[in-house]
């Protein structure tokens, strides 16, 4: 993509070099099979060793942990090329990184770290994120998932949690439960549950029309028994999986991006081949008005998303900052990718191009992670002081 | 093994280029920079023929201007071990020149191999690894598309039009690499930050009279317009008369 206003100037050459060799990555491995994949509703995992050994599992994570240890701007990078492939592949990674590795390192024991974390890096073991469930998505406080602590210090899970992404492919849930009968969402701790502990049970949800190249289950504890050293000690109350899904949405944001790149070349280039009355039809007055359009709302999302970037690198960001930049983000994308697909015409409904893939995608992206309207009210209270939430 | 890979900065091969105000080059401004390629596939032969023997030293060498540093770290981040560049304040398009920067840091310091690529897209020349061979006073095999190494003594293939020649040399020699060798690595996440903590040493390049430069450089003209002189076999007798009258080409 043509660098319109040489935002190419304010990134490090390490940044720069982090970028490009993700994007060789989604360019000779993800592009050539993902259409098929998504159409056959398949997740790549064959995909998953190279992806850890390029490094892309909690890349902003220490290297003592067998991550990365990038800054936040280039694991912003990453998220936007993974995503400019797949935002199912990218979701992948955000779950594994932000959603499953970050929790352990955040409020895990140094145990814990050390016991998952380099295998997490390694992709040898999948995470997933068990916050969500069928009748609590942005209420999580209203979560009923319990776990009741024994005198002996094991637990007793019960619960189900909905929309997991990983869910069945995952060795390890890191499931956010109330405790001891307390509904009060202060009592909310995270643990560690393997995903073959009797009375775990995944199920795949069928019949997804998007993120059809992910893994997306439901999860069912049936009374499962958890050790002492299952639960992360650091946890406590609503602000702990809160901390993990702002980690998650500025990826998001990031990855966005990377979508609506990918539609607006596609479309670009579509339009520069395609001839129609005599013409290519990026040559017509309504197209280039579509094209500058998208390429005006991409230039504005790099500049928020690189801005934040560096205020998280410093330490200074707050999650109402993130919030922002995932509402907008994504909500450009998919404004940018629906237009991408009617700028292609009538290939632009088959798998074979990537706009209403992305388009398609997009609806979810949209809707987790705290949906758009969500972002609104928290942007909302964060200016007002009111809450408007209930 | 000890091997050298010397590499150069090209532009990214995919980029649209326009002639520089000077007129003796290509215009740089917002062009991308990489290892060139054929540079690329020798680096990627190195860290093989080091990991397929588990241990040796992959070492890369440059001859220009600063810019250059970002080319030999990404070769570091592949895993080449160490950098040397050869500074000189802009590459120079003299082979000869180049070649003999080369040679004065590569000589005594016991490389078996030195790989370099084929030939650079940018000049074509293709002079760099025959002239730094020479220099060394080694054996030097060019456009290998396979290349092993066993015993002290060298295996290469070479692929000329319609058949393949296989040549042994013993170490040390030279070669240089075209493409059928497998796709270079792209560097890890890790090979990137790593890169940045292996030594990259700077030092003057002693590239004696520089006797060959670019003085002008220009696109070539454009194409003419194709014409559409009819449709279907009705077409074919004025499209003789025309192959033959205007063209003159029966």
């Amino acid at each position: 993509m043509q660098d319109f206003f040489n935002i190419e100037s304010q990134l490090s050459e390490d940044e720069r070099a982090v970028r490009d060799s993700v994007r060789r990555f989604v360019d000779e491995r993800v592009l050539p099979i993902i259409g098929a994949c998504y159409v056959e509703g398949r997740f790549p995992r064959e995909l998953v060793p190279d992806m850890a050994a390029l490094g892309v599992f909690g890349a902003n994570l220490p290297e003592e942990y067998g991550c990365a240890g990038l800054n936040n701007v280039a694991y912003g990078l990453i998220m936007q090329e993974l995503e400019r492939g797949d935002s199912g592949v990218r979701s992948f990674a955000s779950v594994q990184g932000a959603l499953a590795m970050y929790p352990i390192y955040a409020f895990g024991s140094e145990d814990q770290k050390r016991r998952y974390l380099p295998r997490m890096a390694a992709g040898e073991v999948i995470g997933c994120f068990g916050l969500t469930e069928p009748d609590f998505g942005s209420n999580p406080s209203g979560m009923i998932t319990m776990a009741r602590e024994r005198p002996d210090g094991t637990w007793r899970l019960n619960g189900a949690k909905m929309w997991i992404t990983n869910g069945s492919t995952a060795q390890i849930a890191i499931v956010w439960a109330k405790t001891n009968g307390n509904p009060d969402d202060a009592s909310i701790r995270g643990f560690i549950v393997p995903t073959d502990s009797p009375g775990f049970k995944a199920k795949d949800q069928k019949g997804k029309l998007s993120l059809r190249a992910s893994d997306t289950s439901e999860l069912v504890f049936d009374h499962v028994e958890l050790p002492a050293d299952a639960l992360l000690p650091m946890s406590g109350g609503l602000k702990s999986p809160l901390m993990c899904l702002t980690q998650a949405r500025y990826g998001i944001a990031w990855g966005a991006l990377g979508a609506a790149m990918a539609c607006y070349e596609e479309a670009l280039s579509y339009g520069q081949n395609r001839v129609m009355f005599g013409r290519p039809i990026a040559g017509f007055q309504i197209q280039q008005e579509r094209l500058a359009d998208m390429l005006t709302e991409i230039v504005k999302a790099q500049l928020v998303s690189l801005h934040l970037g560096r205020l998280k690198d410093a330490g200074t960001f707050t999650p109402q900052q993130v919030s922002l930049a995932k509402r907008n983000n994504v909500s450009i994308a998919t404004d940018i990718a629906r237009e991408s697909r009617r700028l292609l015409g009538a290939v632009g409904i088959l798998a074979e191009y990537a706009s209403m893939r992305h388009m398609a995608n997009l609806e979810s992206v949209y809707t987790y992670e705290g949906t758009h309207d969500v972002h609104s009210l928290i942007l909302g209270q964060a200016v007002t002081g009111l809450n408007a939430f209930q | 093994m000890k091997i050298a890979v010397c590499i150069k900065r090209t532009p990214d091969s995919e980029s649209r280029f326009k002639i520089a105000p000077s007129g003796t080059g290509i215009d740089e401004t917002g062009l991308k920079f990489d290892i060139d390629d054929f540079a690329s596939y020798a680096v990627e032969v190195a860290l093989r023929l080091n990991e397929k023997e588990g241990a040796g030293e992959t070492v890369v060498l440059a001859v220009g201007p600063d810019a250059l540093q970002e080319t030999l770290r990404k070769a570091m981040s592949m895993g080449a071990e160490r950098a040397i560049q050869l500074k000189c304040d802009s590459q120079p398009f003299d082979g000869l020149a180049v070649a003999k920067a080369l040679a004065a840091e590569l000589a005594g310091g016991g490389y078996d191999l030195v790989l370099f690529g084929k030939h650079a897209f940018d000049s074509s020349a293709g002079i760099v690894g025959t002239a730094t061979a020479t220099l060394l006073g080694i054996p030097c095999v060019t456009a290998v598309s396979q290349l092993e190494i066993a015993g002290g003594r060298g295996t290469a293939r070479r692929d000329l039009e319609g058949v393949s020649e296989l040549v042994t040399f013993s170490l040390p020699a030279a070669v240089t690499i075209d493409e059928g060798i497998a796709r270079p690595r792209y560097p890890s996440l890790k090979g990137i930050m790593g890169a940045k903590k292996k030594p990259l040493e700077i030092k003057p390049a002693h590239l004696g009279a520089i006797r060959v430069v670019v003085s002008s450089m220009a696109l070539p003209p454009e194409r003419p317009a194709g014409r559409i002189i009819g449709e279907g076999p009705g077409a074919v007798p004025e499209l003789v008369r025309l192959l033959q009258t205007e063209a003159k080409v029966l």
